[in-house]
């Protein structure tokens, strides 16, 4: 184990622990940078993964750290996108101007949801986002004018400064800019009063009152600031899925948004990126599979005979080219996750450290969750 | 007028179906404060079997609900002992994903074994009305608003009268203690879970002949939250009067007022309930002590 020794104040002040870890991060951000030379026909996937990853930074400050779970974010994601593809495209303001309304906008609309949501607790405020989302939905739906209603509205590529940036590997540069910026930004608040404040409500919101937080301004300064990040994400968003349909901000969207959080580990920020990661990569792993799986398991079952292993093999690919498979996957990974590793996968990542560093030393009780009895929190 | 009241019986016949979807989600939460996002899912699963049993199968009506219930019954019970029961003492937050993950599931299984296309299921009342004072009375309707009374009686005098159902009270007041006097704390939860989803189970069969039935059905258990919000999370007899509320608002909101308000009348109730009065009509839910 490595101890840092801290001799001033510069070093509580700094953003890494210590140099070996800024060094980490300085290699990783460096391969990032030679990624596109390295992989220049996946880019538009990894620039999916990095919107995302905003995305899930946005769900992370308000669930992970606010103690706000809301199951509405896709709502947030559409009205960046489309506000942004309307000043951008309609009004035709310069880029850097639509995306900084649009943000705005979404800002405000966190607001608005956040209103209400400063009288309910727990489960209320998640049907409560919910049911802001569908009724969102509608209006992306029915408000023909601005969003093209079930047509759906065409976006065109980014151009920043009279800059067009057609190739992938500029809008991949764009996202990862973002990015880090968001990371960057999220991590200092998170330190400062304003992100102590957050974490204390979640912790314990009766508590955090007690000690004179505001709970009315910090709950709205969350969902301001998270759907602010996710107005970025969807402005970014339509850039690169390149047409806007109400139908891709549904309910299953918020969800996915949310599975994001909870796989990748609630309460830290690299969860939201491993989330991410996770959440963008898994339907080609399951694409992949789809592919893969038939012949594997026919050819195991081809030691039984060769008429066994030909009916296994049309057995399971006529199963796993069921079109409703998919949606069930991402469902069982959720349930496998909050049963077995309620940490995410950020969660397994710090077991794993802590275990080669104290090496003989490693105790499962470390992590052991208190189980606590329920108390009505009805009066009766 | 004809019209109106014609809206205001097929208004009670949708609110019945959201109350009782909306009674499943208030028993469990009474019992067991756990939301259960998956409740519409159950509903769906019980549409469907017994569409399987009475088309599949060649059974009769009524055999094949009762069958269907009962299996849905078990089905709940079985995943309150085998899933939920390990979450217990948990973020409230954990239980909300993991049901959402185990609808997501059941929609999946359900696509697998049935498919996903759109079925009718035939039924004694099918397609058969009467008309009394100008209103057209469909025997589908009947059969909801009857079923869902009955129902709520029986579910009454279970809850009042009967040794288990005074026993699911004390545990869902206060699990400690209720443990402390005898009570088996964990054996009462898969009770509730069987009950909730039986409900749900013949919600779904009640519905199943106005609705058509398809993967989808489910998603009638976000509007049955808007009832359940309405009447007060954790009140029985504000479920139904909040599912009554919502499906004639409903109604009434596609008859009168501009397209496309239909859809969204239950979330926007939902949305004003919450910011007005969020303890709902016959609310209880008061501030937490630490």
């Amino acid at each position: 184990m490595r101890f840092v020794f801290k001799t001033s104040y510069t070093q509580d002040l700094g953003l890494f622990r210590d140099d070996v870890q800024r060094n980490g991060y300085v290699a990783l951000a460096a391969g990032l940078v030679v990624l596109p030379w390295l992989i220049p026909n996946y880019l538009v996937d990894v620039s999916l993964v990095l919107i995302y990853a905003i995305g899930g930074l946005s769900l992370m400050v308000l669930a992970g750290y606010t103690g706000l779970v809301s199951l509405g974010h896709a709502a947030f994601l559409g009205i960046g996108a489309y506000a942004h593809v309307y000043f951008a495209q309609s009004l035709g303001l310069p880029w850097l101007v639509a995306l900084a309304l649009a943000v705005v906008l979404t800002a405000a609309a966190g607001v608005l949801v956040g209103l209400p949501a400063l009288r309910m607790t727990g489960v209320y405020l998640t049907i409560a986002t919910l049911a802001f989302a569908l009724i969102i939905q509608e209006v992306f739906t029915r408000w023909e004018r601005v969003t093209g209603g079930l047509k759906g509205r065409a976006v065109d590529k980014p151009v920043i400064f009279g800059v067009a940036l057609a190739h992938d590997a500029a809008f991949y540069f764009l996202c990862l800019a973002v990015l880090i910026g968001g990371l960057w930004l999220t991590s200092n608040v998170l330190r400062s009063p304003t992100g102590r404040a957050w974490i204390a409500i979640r912790d314990s919101e009766i508590a955090a009152q007690s000690l004179g937080v505001n709970l009315a301004l910090y709950k709205t300064m969350a969902f301001a600031y998270s759907a602010a990040l996710m107005g970025v994400a969807g402005a970014l968003f339509a850039h690169k899925v390149g047409f806007l349909a109400p139908d891709i901000f549904s309910v299953l969207l918020s969800i996915q948004l949310l599975l994001m959080v909870v796989v990748g580990g609630l309460g830290s920020l690299h969860g939201a990126v491993f989330g991410a990661v996770f959440v963008a990569l898994l339907p080609v792993a399951i694409s992949q599979a789809r592919d893969a799986l038939p012949a594997w398991i026919g050819g195991a079952a081809g030691v039984l005979g060769p008429r066994a292993g030909t009916a296994v093999f049309l057995g399971v690919d006529r199963f796993v080219k069921q079109p409703g498979l998919e949606p069930g996957i991402f469902g069982l990974i959720l349930v496998l996750f909050i049963l077995f590793e309620p940490l995410g996968v950020y969660g397994r990542w710090l077991k794993l450290r802590l275990f080669f560093s104290t090496f003989p030393l490693y105790k499962r009780a470390t992590f052991r969750r208190q189980k606590s009895y329920m108390r009505s929190e009805r009066l009766r | 007028m004809d019209i109106a009241l014609q809206l205001v019986l097929n208004g009670l016949a949708v609110g019945c179906i959201y109350g009782l979807v909306a009674l499943g989600f208030v028993l469990i939460y009474k019992a067991t404060e756990l939301v259960n996002f998956a409740q519409g899912d159950l509903m769906m699963l019980g549409a469907f079997v017994c569409y399987m049993l009475v088309v599949w199968y060649g059974w009769g009506y009524w055999m094949a609900f009762a069958v269907a219930v009962a299996a849905v019954a078990l089905f709940g019970a079985g995943l309150d002992a085998g899933i939920l029961r390990r979450v217990l003492g948990q973020p409230q937050f954990a239980v909300v994903m993991l049901t959402i993950g185990l609808g997501a599931i059941f929609r999946s299984f359900a696509s697998i074994t049935w498919g996903s296309e759109i079925y009718t299921l035939p039924t004694p009342f099918s397609a058969r009305a009467t008309r009394i004072a100008g209103v057209t009375v469909s025997h589908e309707y009947v059969a909801i608003i009857v079923g869902t009374i009955l129902l709520c009686a029986v579910l009454y005098a279970f809850f009042t009268w009967t040794r288990v159902g005074v026993a699911m009270q004390a545990a869902s007041q206060n699990q400690l203690a209720a443990y402390y006097m005898g009570i088996p704390v964990k054996r009462m939860f898969s009770l509730i879970w069987a009950i909730s989803a039986g409900v749900a189970a013949i919600a779904g069969v009640l519905l199943a002949p106005v609705s058509l039935i398809d993967i989808n059905l489910g998603f009638i258990g976000l509007k049955a939250f808007a009832a359940a919000v309405l009447g007060g999370f954790g009140s029985i007899p504000g479920a139904l009067v909040g599912g009554l509320t919502i499906g004639l608002i409903e109604l009434w909101s596609g008859a009168y007022l501009p397209q496309g308000f239909k859809d969204v009348a239950a979330y926007v109730v939902l949305l004003l309930v919450l910011a007005v009065r969020p303890q709902g009509m016959f609310g209880t839910v008061g501030r937490k002590k630490v």
